[in-house]
C-alpha cells in the first residue's frame, strides 16, 4: 500500500518529460500572445490620445493615458438623432425578454424530453441536435418571409420570438439534466403526488442550475452582440451595437471613440463569462454527442 | 410487473399502444409545445420552404412560377461569381474548421494539469475573442492601409518595405487575413466543451495506462485521453464546423461587400446579394439549399473520421 502510494505521487509514472513540458509552455505562450495581444491594443487604442493614435511610427503601448476618448463617446452619442439611449433600451430589452424566454421554454422542452418517455419524444430532440449542424444564416431569407406573413418584421418580436427556441439551449440543457437529474428524486415526487409542472419546476430546476446560468449566457450574449438585421429598419429600434458601428463610419477623428465603443461592448460579456465560468464549465461536462 | 406489461402490450396493435401512451403523457406534449411551435416555424419550417422555393422564381413581388431545376442549372454553369464563392468557402471552411479544433483541443489539453486558478485566467485569454462582439473590428486598426496601421509602420521603419501595403483593398491578402481573424475569434462553444470534458476524465484511468507501457503524452492522449471524450469531440466538431461556415459577417465587416476582385466572397455573401439585395428569393433558396447540403455533409464525414480515434 505504501509503495503503491508513492508511486502515484512519482512524476514519472504519468510519463511527462521535461522537454514536452517546456514545449507546451512555449507553444501555449505563442498561442496566447495571439489571443490577447489585439485585445490589449484594443484597449491601448481607446486610452491614447489624438497625437498618439496618428503618430508615425505607430505605437503599441499609451505613452499618456486620457479618458478623452470615452467622453468623446458619450458626447457623440448624445448627438446622435435617435437618443443613444433608445438604442441601450432596445438592446437590454431584447436580450432581457428574449434570454427569459428562451431559458422558460427551452428548460421546460428540455424537462419533458430528457425525464418523459413519450412517442415523438426521441425524434423532437434529434431533430433539434441536426439543426445544431447548420448556420442560421441559411434560413434567414425564408424566416423573413415567414415573419412577414406573421407581420413581425420591424417589430421587436423579429429579434425576441426565434431567440426564445435556440438549438444550443435545449440541446445543452437537455443533455444536463439527463446526467444530473436523477429518476429515482422525481419518482418519488411523483409518487407523493405532485403533477409534473410542479416536478419540474420545484425539483428538478433547483437541480440544474449550471445549465440555467449557461444558457442565460450563451442566449444573452448572442442577443447582446447582434448588429444590423435584416428583420428590422426603424431607426428607433436598432441595437446599440448597430449605433456603435455607425460611431466608425463618422470617419478617421472617430478611431478613438470607436475603440472606446469597443471595450464598452465586450466588457459586459467578459464581465458576465467570468462570474459564471465554472458553470458553464460544468455544464458542458455533459454536452457530448454519443451517437 | 414487467410481464404483466408485456401481455397488455401484445393485446394492442402498435398504433393503439401509442395512443395511449400519447394520452398518458399528454403533459409532456403541453411541456414542449411552446418550443416545438416556434422552432418549428423559425427552422424547420424555413428549412423545407428553401427547398420548394429554390424551384421556383419567387421574387417577393409576383406570384412565384414554377421553373424546376433551372435555378440549379444557372447556379452551377452560367454563375462564375459563385464558382469563386464555393470555392473560396471551402477554403475558408477547410483551414479555419480543422484548426479552430485542433488550436481548441490542443489549448484544453494543455491548460488542463495547470492549478484550477492559472487554468481559470487562461481560459478566458483564449475564449474572450470570440465573446466579445466586434472586437475583431480591431484587425482592421492592426492591419490599416496607411502607415498608422500598426503592422505597415512596423514594417516601414524596418525597412522591409517602402510603401504601405493596403491589405484589406488587396486580393493577394484579404483571405489569409480573413482566416487569421476567424482564427482568432474560433476558440468558443467547442473550446469550453473540451475543457469540460478533460476535466471529467477519472485520473486513474492515467494511471493504469502508465502501469499498461503507455510511455509519453502522447501516447496517453491518442489512447486514453481522445477515447475517454469521444461525445465532446463530436459536439466540438459539430460546433466548429457550423461556424466556420458562418464567417461572412466578419469578412464583410473587415473587407466590405463585395470584397476586391470577389477575393474573400464566400456562399454567404452570395447568399445575402440575391436574397437581401436583390430579393431574388427563388435563387437565392437555391444557394441556401447547397449551402445547407454542404454543412450537413461535412458534418457526416467528420462523424466518419472521429469514430477512428483512438484505434
Amino acid at each position: 500500500m505504501a509503495r503503491k502510494l508513492r508511486v502515484r505521487k512519482h512524476k514519472v509514472v504519468l510519463n511527462r518529460s521535461a522537454g514536452g513540458d517546456v514545449g507546451i509552455t512555449i507553444a501555449l505562450s505563442i498561442l496566447g500572445a495571439f489571443m490577447v495581444l489585439p485585445m490589449i491594443y484594443v484597449i491601448m487604442q481607446s486610452l491614447k490620445p489624438l497625437d498618439e493614435l496618428w503618430m508615425f511610427p505607430p505605437r503599441f503601448f499609451v505613452r499618456h493615458p486620457t479618458g478623452r476618448n470615452y467622453r468623446d463617446l458619450f458626447m457623440l452619442m448624445n448627438t446622435s438623432w435617435v437618443p443613444f439611449s433608445r438604442y441601450i433600451f432596445n438592446t437590454i430589452f431584447t436580450s432581457v425578454v428574449g434570454t427569459t424566454g428562451n431559458l422558460f421554454f427551452s428548460s421546460l422542452a428540455a424537462y419533458a424530453m430528457a425525464k418523459i418517455k413519450f412517442p415523438g419524444g426521441k425524434f423532437m430532440f434529434r431533430t433539434v441536435r441536426t439543426s445544431l449542424m447548420f448556420h442560421s444564416t441559411v434560413t434567414a431569407i425564408t424566416s423573413f418571409i415567414i415573419m412577414s406573413a406573421l407581420h413581425m418584421v420591424d417589430t421587436y418580436w423579429a429579434i425576441i420570438v426565434p431567440a426564445w427556441a435556440t438549438s444550443l439551449g435545449l440541446y445543452l440543457m437537455k443533455q444536463f439534466m439527463e446526467t444530473n437529474v436523477s429518476d429515482a428524486v422525481l419518482e418519488s415526487a411523483r409518487l407523493d403526488g405532485a403533477t409534473e409542472l410542479q416536478t419540474f419546476w420545484v425539483i428538478a430546476m433547483p437541480m440544474v442550475k449550471p445549465a440555467w446560468l449557461t444558457l442565460i449566457i450563451y442566449s444573452f450574449q448572442d442577443l447582446w452582440n447582434r448588429g444590423s438585421s435584416i428583420y428590422i429598419h426603424s431607426e428607433q429600434l436598432k441595437s446599440f451595437n448597430y449605433a456603435i458601428g455607425q460611431i466608425m463610419a463618422g470617419g478617421i477623428k472617430r478611431a478613438g471613440a470607436h475603440a472606446a465603443s469597443l471595450v464598452i461592448m465586450m466588457l459586459v460579456p467578459i464581465t458576465v463569462f467570468v462570474i459564471s465560468q465554472s458553470n458553464i464549465i460544468e455544464t458542458m461536462g455533459s454536452s457530448g454527442m454519443k451517437d | 410487473m414487467s410481464k404483466k406489461k408485456a401481455v397488455i402490450r401484445s393485446d394492442m396493435t402498435r398504433a393503439q399502444w401509442t395512443w395511449k401512451e400519447m394520452k398518458k403523457n399528454w403533459v409532456a406534449y403541453l411541456m414542449v409545445a411552446p418550443y416545438m411551435i416556434i422552432f418549428t416555424m423559425f427552422t424547420v419550417v424555413p428549412v423545407i420552404l428553401s427547398m420548394v422555393i429554390s424551384f421556383t422564381d419567387f421574387n417577393l413581388l409576383e406570384p412565384p412560377n414554377f421553373v424546376f431545376i433551372s435555378n440549379y442549372t444557372r447556379l452551377f454553369l452560367d454563375d462564375d461569381i459563385f464558382v469563386i464563392a464555393v470555392k473560396n468557402t471551402l477554403i475558408f471552411a477547410a483551414i479555419v474548421g480543422p484548426v479552430s479544433y485542433l488550436m481548441a483541443l490542443l489549448v484544453a489539453w494543455f491548460i488542463n494539469e495547470l492549478p484550477p486558478k492559472i487554468r481559470a485566467v487562461v481560459t478566458l485569454v483564449f475564449y474572450a475573442p470570440s465573446i466579445s462582439g466586434q472586437v475583431y473590428l480591431i484587425w482592421g486598426t492592426l492591419f490599416s492601409g496607411d502607415a498608422y496601421g500598426w503592422v505597415n509602420g512596423a514594417l516601414l521603419n524596418l525597412g522591409l518595405i517602402t510603401k504601405e501595403i493596403a491589405f484589406f483593398e488587396d486580393a493577394d491578402y484579404v483571405m489569409p487575413l480573413c482566416i487569421v481573424v476567424a482564427l482568432w475569434t474560433s476558440l468558443g462553444t467547442s473550446f469550453l466543451s473540451f475543457i469540460a470534458g478533460l476535466q471529467g476524465i477519472d485520473r486513474s484511468m492515467y494511471e493504469a495506462g502508465a502501469v499498461d507501457g503507455v510511455r509519453n503524452r502522447w501516447q496517453e492522449l491518442w489512447y486514453i485521453t481522445l477515447p475517454s471524450m469521444k461525445p465532446q469531440l463530436m459536439f466540438g466538431a459539430v460546433m466548429a464546423i457550423t461556424s466556420s461556415f458562418g464567417f461572412g459577417g466578419v469578412v464583410t465587416a473587415l473587407c466590405g461587400f463585395p470584397s476586391v476582385d470577389y477575393a474573400a466572397h464566400t456562399i454567404m455573401h452570395h447568399l445575402d446579394d440575391y436574397g437581401g439585395i436583390r430579393f431574388e428569393v427563388g435563387y437565392s433558396s437555391t444557394i441556401a439549399v447547397v449551402l445547407f447540403t454542404i454543412m450537413i455533409g461535412s458534418n457526416a464525414l467528420v462523424k466518419k473520421m472521429l469514430s477512428k480515434v483512438g484505434q
